[in-house]
């Protein structure tokens, strides 16, 4: 599908769904959104492009590896959920800062938790279907 | 509406045993798809259906007071879809890998793993 | 008691996993890190047990939010022995694999992978909640599909397709049951659904679910009509991996059964004969598989199903006696059965083949080794005073109580069985004259490898050993420790005031 509209509109959407993707994951704690969501959606930027371009393109835009952001993630993931222990509580219990940062919100451990699943639902995606559409 | 539901999960295990039982691999995966989606709607129908009450509370109230819709069955579908996700899309790629190096798509054929001599 | 520190085998687990991710393609130091954590895990087990073992059972609450509520871990003496029994299965598997595993292998994220699997299986056992059960579940199967697949030969992609169809079917049925049992019951926590089912009217809807459930985990822990995939697919990947699977994942099967059983659905009459039945189909059909094989890893893969029938046994007896009897042979099971499994891994590296009838002449070439791998075997049939032997005792005279003589007949006809095969195996492996074989090209002999691979391997071998001598030897303490589980598991409440008491407890 190399069409020329698609192509020049691959390019403006990409940066679109990528911020769109970030501003999800941001508003997710208590409203619908999150990492996993977010996540989807900054892999189909992804996908869009490389549909538009060519899965070679997209490869390198992105520079490494897309699966190398799966243990980023879960490292981030495992972190946040595993702080609490430090301080005798339980695995997974939110901790939050005292006061909001301003734009973001309130912070806390869900928030890096939420960040890690991001960061895996786009490495294990965009693996998955590149792995699908090399071998086709 | 519970009528509907309880057809098309009638309907949705039925046609997923269905296509498991023929003998090709492709159909074999649709099969699992359906059955997965069945199951993935019983929970959604067993964790009983309220219409647009959903369980947020009011920012003036402490909880809710009234009749509200069960969240959790919910959460239980989504991790079930994510879960079945990843699956699925491991069987497509290991049919599509079985497919090239066994060269057919018939289930009978993938037997020699079952003979007493390889 | 509450103590957050209960997941820290899961944790430490996939810390490993993380840990081993990031040295993806430097092979070497994946070897390195995998021994050095695994080594740490069994510490950590053994932590936990005494733990457990001193001040009875622990409970966690994830994210501080209390049972029924939320996911709650639970530590009783059964799970701490089985995440024990996980880490030593766990690393000599993982020790093994730093010899015998090829590189290519390894580059595909094998030990990452195996390490997200016992992630999964020490999360399945601490769990005390259903769904969170069959997330782990799900864990396990992903990752078990990796490695059975990952090499990618043609009888690993033909049995991968047996075994991913049939555990996607499973989790299906898991799950469907689990969405009946939350309809009718309205939780999910385990010690919460032992109250709330007991007070269920619609009791025929309620031994559906239970039938749902036993068929769930009856493909998993392959049961006599549902056992068919495993015997096609467990002898296709690498020895190391058959060890993990044989050794553990049919084992998970067996545990949810014990634990839903138990506490949940208390079988009635027809439930307890449906299981007996079963469990005597399931010893004679494994059995006769058996004996018909010359594959050893088959015969190995049919003996797994045989011996699940003996712990299905003392499910269908329910008496505490029995189910001493089942927990008894479930610790000496996993440790046998993993060393079995990595023993046949050892033969094909000496020999080059595992058909039973091209080889021999292995104990005359290398007596030390045959000696070490008797001890399994011999565990296995139940000789005494090895450890399949006490096992049986119990459980057959728990049958002798409670008047259950056909299944008596069953597990001595399953004992004469497996003596048989292992009987066969000896000659044929050990004792027979050696045939010349051809040299493969593609099979690195056990005299090829480097010092460090061949020690590798038999390491692993002699510490599974000596802990099955352990049981077998040693076998008051096993007993003392499974008839506290047994007692345990019979009289629940101790499980649900620790679950559900934890509500008062902590502010």
């Amino acid at each position: 599908m190399k069409t020329i509209i698609f192509k020049t509109a691959s390019t403006y959407l990409l940066p679109l769904l990528v911020l769109f993707s970030v501003f999800i994951l941001l508003r997710g704690h208590y409203l619908p959104g999150g990492g996993f969501v977010g996540g989807l959606i900054a892999s189909i930027a992804f996908v869009i492009h490389s549909f538009a371009n060519g899965l070679e393109q997209t490869k390198n835009l992105i520079k490494f590896h897309p699966g190398f952001l799966m243990p980023v993630g879960l490292c981030i993931a495992l972190i946040s959920g595993a702080a609490p222990l430090f301080i005798e509580q339980s695995f997974m219990t939110g901790l939050w800062f005292e006061n909001p940062i301003p734009v973001i919100g309130m912070v806390g451990s869900a928030l890096f938790f939420d960040a890690g699943v991001y960061l895996v639902v786009i490495g294990v995606t965009l693996t998955i279907i590149f792995t699908i559409s090399e071998t086709l | 509406m519970e009528l509907i539901l309880v057809v098309i999960i009638g309907l949705l295990y039925a046609s997923g045993i269905y296509m498991m039982l023929r003998r090709s691999m492709v159909k074999l995966i649709i099969g699992l798809i359906l059955l997965g989606n069945g199951a993935n709607m019983l929970i959604f129908l067993l964790g009983r259906i309220v219409k647009g009450k959903p369980p947020i509370i009011d920012s003036t109230a402490k909880m809710l007071t009234e009749i509200y819709a069960d969240p959790v069955p919910q959460a239980l579908i989504l991790t079930a879809i994510v879960i079945s996700f990843g699956l699925q899309s491991f069987a497509i790629i290991l049919v599509k890998r079985a497919y090239k190096i066994t060269q057919t798509d018939d289930l009978d054929e993938l037997n020699t793993t079952d003979e007493i001599y390889e | 008691m509450n103590n957050p520190y209960i997941v820290l085998p899961v944790i430490f687990q996939l810390f490993t996993s993380v840990l081993l991710m990031f040295f993806w393609y430097r092979v070497n130091a994946q070897r390195l890190i995998t021994i050095i954590c695994s080594i740490i895990s069994v510490g950590i087990a053994i932590w936990l047990f005494k733990e457990v073992y001193q001040n009875g059972i622990l409970t966690m609450q994830a994210g501080e939010w209390q049972a029924p509520f939320g996911i709650t871990f639970v530590a009783d003496l059964f799970s701490t022995t089985m995440v024990l029994l996980t880490a030593i299965s766990g690393m000599a598997v993982g020790i093994f694999s730093t010899g015998s595993i090829r590189n290519a292998r390894l580059k595909f994220g094998y030990f990452p992978i195996l390490n997200f699997l016992l992630m999964g299986l020490h999360g399945a056992f601490l769990t005390g909640d259903i769904f969170n059960l069959y997330v782990w579940f799900e864990i396990i199967i992903i990752a078990s599909f990796v490695l059975i697949t990952i090499g990618g030969e043609k009888a690993q992609i033909e049995g991968a397709i047996k075994y991913v169809t049939m555990n996607l079917l499973a989790s299906a049925i898991f799950l469907t049951a689990i969405a009946i049992l939350y309809g009718l019951a309205g939780s999910l926590n385990m010690a919460d659904l032992s109250i709330q089912v007991a007070e269920i009217e619609n009791r025929g809807l309620v031994n559906v679910v239970a039938i749902l459930f036993l068929v769930g985990f009856g493909i998993k822990s392959a049961i006599f009509p549902l056992y068919f995939w495993l015997p096609a697919s467990y002898h296709t990947p690498p020895p190391a991996i058959s060890a993990v699977f044989g050794g553990l994942l049919t084992k998970v099967g067996v545990y949810a059964l014990l634990r839903i059983f138990t506490l949940i659905f208390i079988p009635d009459e027809f439930l307890g004969n449906l299981l007996v039945v079963l469990a005597c189909m399931t010893i004679l059909s494994g059995g006769l598989g058996a004996i018909l094989q010359v594959n050893m890893r088959k015969i190995f893969s049919y003996l797994i199903v045989c011996h699940i029938g003996f712990m299905l046994a003392g499910l269908g007896i329910y008496t505490e006696l029995a189910i001493m009897g089942a927990i008894f042979y479930l610790i000496h099971d996993i440790i046998v059965k993993t060393n079995l499994f990595l023993a046949s891994g050892l033969i094909f590296k000496l020999k080059g083949t595992l058909n039973i009838e091209k080889l021999g002449g292995i104990y005359k070439k290398y007596p030390k080794f045959s000696l070490l791998i008797a001890i399994p075997l011999f565990s296995l049939a139940g000789i005494p005073p090895l450890s399949g032997f006490w096992a049986k005792v119990f459980l057959i005279e728990g049958g002798y109580k409670a008047n259950e003589w056909m299944l008596i007949g069953f597990i001595i006809l399953g004992s004469f069985l497996t003596l048989w095969v292992i009987a066969k195996l000896w000659a044929e492996v050990f004792w027979k004259d050696a045939v010349a074989l051809p040299k493969k090209i593609n099979v690195k002999y056990f005299h090829e490898l480097k010092p460090f691979k061949r020690w590798a391997m038999v390491i692993p071998i002699i510490l599974l050993a000596v802990t099955s001598l352990y049981i077998g030897l040693a076998a008051e303490h096993i007993i003392l420790l499974s008839k506290q589980i047994a007692a345990e598991l019979m009289n629940p409440s101790a499980y649900l005031d620790a679950v559900l008491g934890a509500k008062t407890e902590t502010p």
